[in-house]
């Protein structure tokens, strides 16, 4: 459903969800995601309803993943990196007790 | 507009007046509920919905009566509500408890809840200190800086915001009529028989409630009554959800069913402001973090202040009118764990036209200190 515009230089190489995809310097990982064209990059914890990135401007919060092993993060308020892993955030993240 | 005619009129329609206008249409009575709106100050909608008994009464035996009994007939108050309207108000009453961070505060806390053990008498008040690896089995993730807790199995938490709603929905299915928008400035006040001007026309009614939060102060002279209460600042952070890790909440620490964790809470004379302010922010995130380090790694999704309706005692305001028998005034800090308190004992003893002397100790009489001579 989305594509690059022509003109973009897709150089950053990320990971969505085990997908390679490339996008130019600048775009978020939203963007990442969209690019990738998966189904859903979040189910919600409550419901469990699927959900893609939407608002694109940090206040929807349905683009929620993870990113480089961090949970819960805004997917749209982050610039994708050269490596980048973005993989699914299903339902609430997990919390580490014996993390320091 | 022509007059409209109730049984009583409620003024308030957080959750002291909806809690006590529900109670009375069980009574059978025909009730009006007016709220100004939202340019008010509203407690009922920045709370930490905790139903809260530890620590409640020091130096007034009847407040903890009074609380106890609430949070005793919260369950009540749940299936009630669930019945009448489906909404599910998330009650849960594991027990509560209270972090301590030294010795000092641990034997301070310790005294506290003997005299409040004492104050209960024949009714006895259950609490223990727990420490170490119980502690540790009790709270995932504890952090080594919290050195001991009490406990007392009568506390629990709700969704205070489905608790309003499910409050307001009732009292409209039961017959109740709300209107919103309807400040209330002026009234005529003569015994069992009071006017209130609204944009929707006159209200006429042979009792009315007092149960406008901070706006009691300005209105409670005009039915012969007082209400000294100010307002006291609390500021509240709110995190990502996560997975359900925390059993049981504590009195600044608590997750809600939904999985976010909230973090309260601050007590700030500031008078009438809702500012937030990093400083208090900073203190409240700090004192989190000393009790569960792991929730550093969690992002903060919201934050609020509100401001609690606070007597100079911190005990509740309940008195019927000397001069305008039928007028009443209802004031409290605690209207979530009181909530069950005001549908079930409130509301009936106003129906029945006298507050039971169980109430006694809470007229505004007591604040009336005569000049030294
Ligand atoms: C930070 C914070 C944390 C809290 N935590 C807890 C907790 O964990 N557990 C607990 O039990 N309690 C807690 N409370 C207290 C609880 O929220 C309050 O006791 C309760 O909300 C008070 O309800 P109320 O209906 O009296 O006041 P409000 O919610 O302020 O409602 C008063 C209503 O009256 C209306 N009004 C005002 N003036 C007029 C007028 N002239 N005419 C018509 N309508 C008028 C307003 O529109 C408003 O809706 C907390 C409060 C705060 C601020
Ligand atoms: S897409 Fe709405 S917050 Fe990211």
């Amino acid at each position: 459903m989305f594509r690059l515009r022509p003109e973009a230089r897709a150089t950053v190489r990320v990971s969505v969800d085990g997908r390679e995809v490339a996008l130019p310097e600048g775009a978020s990982a939203a963007a990442a995601v969209l690019a990738a064209g998966l189904a859903a990059i979040r189910e919600t914890p409550v419901s469990g309803a699927k959900r893609l990135p939407y608002c694109m401007m940090g206040v929807c919060f349905d683009c929620l993943a993870e990113i480089d092993g961090v949970p819960n993060r805004q997917a749209c308020m982050v610039e994708v990196r050269e490596g980048m892993t973005i993989r699914p955030q299903r339902g609430a993240r997990a919390i580490e007790t014996d993390a320091e | 507009m022509t007059a409209q005619v109730y049984d009583a009129a409620v003024v308030g329609g957080g959750l002291v007046g909806s809690a006590i206008a529900w109670g009375l249409t069980r009574q059978g009575l025909a009730v009006a509920l007016l709220d100004e709106g939202d340019v008010a100050f509203r407690a009922s909608r920045g709370n930490f919905a905790l139903v809260w008994v530890q620590g409640k009464g020091d130096g007034q035996p009847a407040y903890t009566r009074w609380t106890r009994f609430s949070a005793a007939e919260w369950p009540r108050l749940r299936d009630a509500l669930g019945e009448a309207t489906g909404i599910e108000t998330e009650l849960h009453q594991p027990g509560g408890v209270h972090l301590c961070f030294s010795d000092a505060e641990i034997e301070e806390r310790l005294a506290l809840l003997e005299r409040l053990r004492q104050g209960a008498g024949n009714h006895g008040y259950e609490y223990r200190l727990i420490q170490g690896s119980e502690l540790a089995d009790m709270l995932p993730g504890i952090g080594p800086k919290v050195i001991g807790a009490t406990w007392t199995p009568y506390d629990g938490h709700v969704n205070s915001l489905k608790l309003l709603h499910a409050l307001h929905r009732a009292f409209v299915s039961a017959g109740g009529r709300y209107l919103p928008n309807a400040r209330i400035a002026a009234a005529t006040a003569r015994p069992h028989d009071f006017r209130l001007g609204t944009p929707s026309g006159e209200i006429l009614a042979s009792r009315v409630v007092l149960a406008a939060g901070l706006g009691n102060r300005a209105l409670a002279p005009l039915f012969g009554l007082a209400a000294p209460v100010v307002p006291n600042k609390g500021q509240v952070l709110v995190t990502e959800r996560a997975r359900q890790i925390l059993p049981l909440p504590t009195t600044f620490i608590r997750q809600t069913g939904e999985g976010t964790i909230m973090l309260g809470d601050s007590k700030e004379d500031a008078g009438f402001d809702l500012s937030q302010s990093p400083d208090v922010m900073a203190t409240i995130a700090a004192r989190a973090v000393a009790s569960f380090p792991w929730l550093a790694d969690l992002n903060i999704v919201r934050a609020w202040s509100a401001l609690r309706v606070m007597s100079a005692d911190g005990f509740p305001i309940y008195e019927q009118s000397r001069t305008c028998p039928g007028a009443f005034v209802a004031n409290c800090h605690s209207g979530v764990t009181l909530a069950a308190a005001h549908a079930f004992a409130l509301a009936p003893m106003i129906a029945e036209g006298e507050l039971d002397p169980m109430l006694a100790p809470f007229t505004a009489a007591r604040f009336d200190v005569p000049a030294a001579a």
